[in-house]
């Protein structure tokens, strides 16, 4: 394998684990609070970019301001999501959120079926994120240089808003303990709707990103997402959001070196992120950050 | 709290009545002669199971499209009205022999039409072969799909003549010597196709070793960069890509990107409107072979079918629709000569099925089922599938 075909695979390696990671930060904060895995995250990817989609091709407006839009349904989407589907179970058994989740991710798979059709649409990628660049050889989509920055910028902000707001305290509290935390004064209310707010802008971040790399919409389209990401945050450490970034980076370049070195066995990329899955959940359950940092999420 | 919980939930029961609402509006659309079930032996059902969402749906929208234009233009055999029965097979093997499970055993459809893709009609074959219902397959190109399974037809070609076909393109138009396959594994069509296409381009050159790259992708896959690179290092002079529209078109654009310009062929499954919008200016130039162009008018049905598809539907036709068109008349004449409803007396007719005129050829079923036909090459150009050339199959 020549240098520059190394590096080209390293490139797309990077360019799908920021992806990847984007994604996972998302489902590992939700977690990492509420102690909730919200299945319907994958789902939320879909509706944002449909909204993102549907608002250029409707109200043909500028596409920085359809995913603007795009963010905000979603993160109001994800709010009502929560208030109707997960708070009547607070006081439950987790598995019984946990199916709850579940269900609303098949809703909305079913809503989008109805609502947007099964044949896939195609994304309008702007000429700003689709131009190819040649560096040494290398051909790189610039989408792939705005990927790891905004999951950068994202992470940064959210361990910010996490470690050193009033609203990040707030939730740290909630994530020990619901009671005490609300008997401290805390609107426990409040903190878990935002909780799920930021959770699900950061799904619909992740969401018009995805549909900006690989243009075409489907009702179906955060399944695999959802899963990948998934098993990015627990490979990472589920709950522990830098944890869910170097996850989706292993996950995202560990399938394509997977392919570039023995390319008979591409047929089983995805069954690569499964056997991770597994393999960690053997070896170290509580993925590669360990618990320890978890807990003060 | 209790009022902003009350108000959530009326949220919830509000969007729950929403979707009742749109889905019931989508299901009406599909059941409007259900008025005349109550006389359910004045109408004959036919089965229809196609893709109509996830992957594959833009094929199976398009057979149906074909087959709604066929029960217009001929509603009635026997003195009775023909009611078609769709069900979604999700793009999805076991939701496909579910599917037609259900048309079987609760529609009670004397025959059935489907299924684009060669997967879910072979999902579907132990099924219609237990309960002795003939099925029709518009497009289904394996050959597992009609062998060893006396109930099921097809009016298109198989994948043999089609992988010759590609084979001789790449060699002869594309001047190639070495080739790459980029195939989706997990469909049995693209797997089939794909080993036909290597036998005879390995015919063809002479040399065992002109396959120099065999690389594999799941259904549903959207990342192809490390199969593409893969198979470019391996420098071959075309690649041979069969696979769903969807993924093929995020092949090449990818291919594009990465700075691979080797040319990419594939088959008939290109042949959707998805797969010019989502490729775009990348799957420019793309070659694939497919049943049936509507520049070239092959029978007087053909103008018939041309004229009121363009009529009814304001589009140029696909043909995967002039296929399902045909599939649907095969199965009309066959009841009418058979001059009953009996699934096993319309099975025998449809086999024997010759010269019949339909509006993508002339359809003669061989001792397997299968329709021997012509295969035309096309190409895009300037966001368009235009057609390049007619290939018999004695050739």
């Amino acid at each position: 394998m020549t240098l520059e075909l190394f590096l080209q695979h390293m490139v797309n390696g990077i360019s799908l684990g920021s992806l990847y990671a984007l994604i996972a930060i998302g489902y590992t904060m939700v977690y990492g609070i509420l102690r909730l895995i919200n299945f319907a995250h994958g789902d939320l990817i879909m509706i944002a970019a449909y909204i993102a989609f549907y608002s250029v091709a409707i109200f043909s407006i500028p596409w920085y301001l359809s995913f603007i839009i795009a963010v905000l349904f979603t993160m109001a989407l994800g709010i009502m999501i929560e208030r109707s589907a997960y708070k009547p179970l607070r006081s439950s058994p987790r598995i019984t959120v946990l199916i709850s989740a579940i269900g609303v991710s098949f809703l909305l798979q079913n809503l989008g079926i109805v609502i947007f059709g099964g044949r896939p649409k195609p994304f309008q990628v702007p000429e700003l994120f689709s131009k190819v660049y040649e560096i040494a050889g290398v051909n790189i989509v610039s989408i792939t240089f705005f990927i790891p920055i905004i999951t950068i910028v994202l992470l940064l902000g959210l361990i910010y808003l996490i470690n050193k707001t009033k609203v990040g305290m707030a939730m740290r509290a909630v994530a020990k303990d619901y009671d005490t935390s609300s008997l401290m004064g805390i609107d426990v209310n409040k903190i878990i709707s935002t909780t799920f707010g930021v959770g699900s802008g950061l799904a619909a971040v992740g969401g018009v990103m995805w549909s900006m790399k690989f243009p075409q919409l489907i009702p179906f389209m955060g399944v695999i997402p959802g899963l990948k990401c998934f098993i990015a945050a627990v490979v990472g450490g589920i709950g522990n959001i830098t944890g869910a970034v170097i996850g989706g980076f292993l996950l995202g370049l560990g399938e394509i070196l997977l392919v570039a070195f023995l390319p008979e066995l591409s047929g089983y990329r995805d069954a690569f992120a499964f056997i991770l899955l597994i393999l960690i959940l053997l070896l170290k359950p509580t993925g590669i950050m360990g618990e320890k940092i978890a807990e003060k999420v | 709290m209790m009022f902003r919980k009350r108000n959530a939930l009326i949220l919830l029961v509000t969007f729950l009545i929403l979707s009742l609402i749109v889905a019931g509006c989508g299901g009406n659309k599909k059941e409007e002669p259900k008025k005349e079930d109550t006389e359910t032996s004045e109408v004959i059902k036919i089965g229809v199971f196609e893709p109509m969402t996830n992957a594959n749906a833009a094929g199976g929208a398009m057979e149906v499209e074909g087959i709604q234009l066929a029960n217009d233009l001929y509603p009635e055999v026997l003195g009775k009205k023909i009611k078609l029965v769709i069900a979604d097979n999700k793009s999805d093997k076991v939701e496909a022999a579910n599917a037609v499970t259900r048309l079987v055993e609760k529609e009670k459809v004397v025959a059935i039409i489907g299924s684009w893709g060669s997967s879910f009609s072979m999902a579907a074959g132990p099924i219609v072969k237990e309960n002795k219902i003939p099925a029709v397959a518009a497009s289904a190109t394996n050959p597992l799909v009609t062998k060893g399974n006396d109930y099921y037809f097809r009016v298109c070609f198989i994948d043999p003549f089609q992988g010759k076909v590609m084979a001789n393109y790449a060699f002869n138009q594309i001047g190639a010597k070495k080739a790459a396959i980029i195939k989706e594994v997990s469909n049995d069509y693209a797997v089939g196709l794909a080993k036909f296409f290597s036998d005879e381009f390995v015919k063809l050159t002479g040399d065992p070793k002109s396959i120099v790259a065999n690389v594999d992708y799941q259904t549903n896959d959207q990342e192809f960069s490390a199969q593409l690179q893969a198979a470019a290092q391996a420098n071959p002079d075309v690649i041979f890509a069969p696979g769903n529209f969807t993924e093929s078109a995020l092949i090449i654009k990818q291919a594009r990107e990465q700075g691979i310009d080797i040319p990419i062929i594939g088959g008939d499954t290109w042949e959707a409107p998805e797969f010019l919008q989502i490729g775009g200016e990348a799957v420019e130039g793309a070659v694939f072979s497919t049943f049936f162009t509507s520049e070239v008018p092959i029978t007087k049905e053909s103008e018939k079918f041309l004229a009121e598809y363009r009529k009814k539907y304001n589009e140029e036709p696909s043909s995967v629709a002039a296929l399902g068109y045909d599939a649907y008349l095969v199965i009309r004449a066959a009841i009418e000569k058979a001059g009953s409803t009996d699934p096993v007396k319309i099975r025998d007719e449809i086999a024997k099925t010759k010269d019949f005129v339909g509006a993508a050829g002339i359809i003669t079923l061989d001792e397997n089922g299968d329709a021997v036909k012509s295969a035309v090459i096309k190409k895009v150009e300037n966001g368009k599938f235009v057609y390049q050339a007619t290939v018999e199959p004695s050739k």
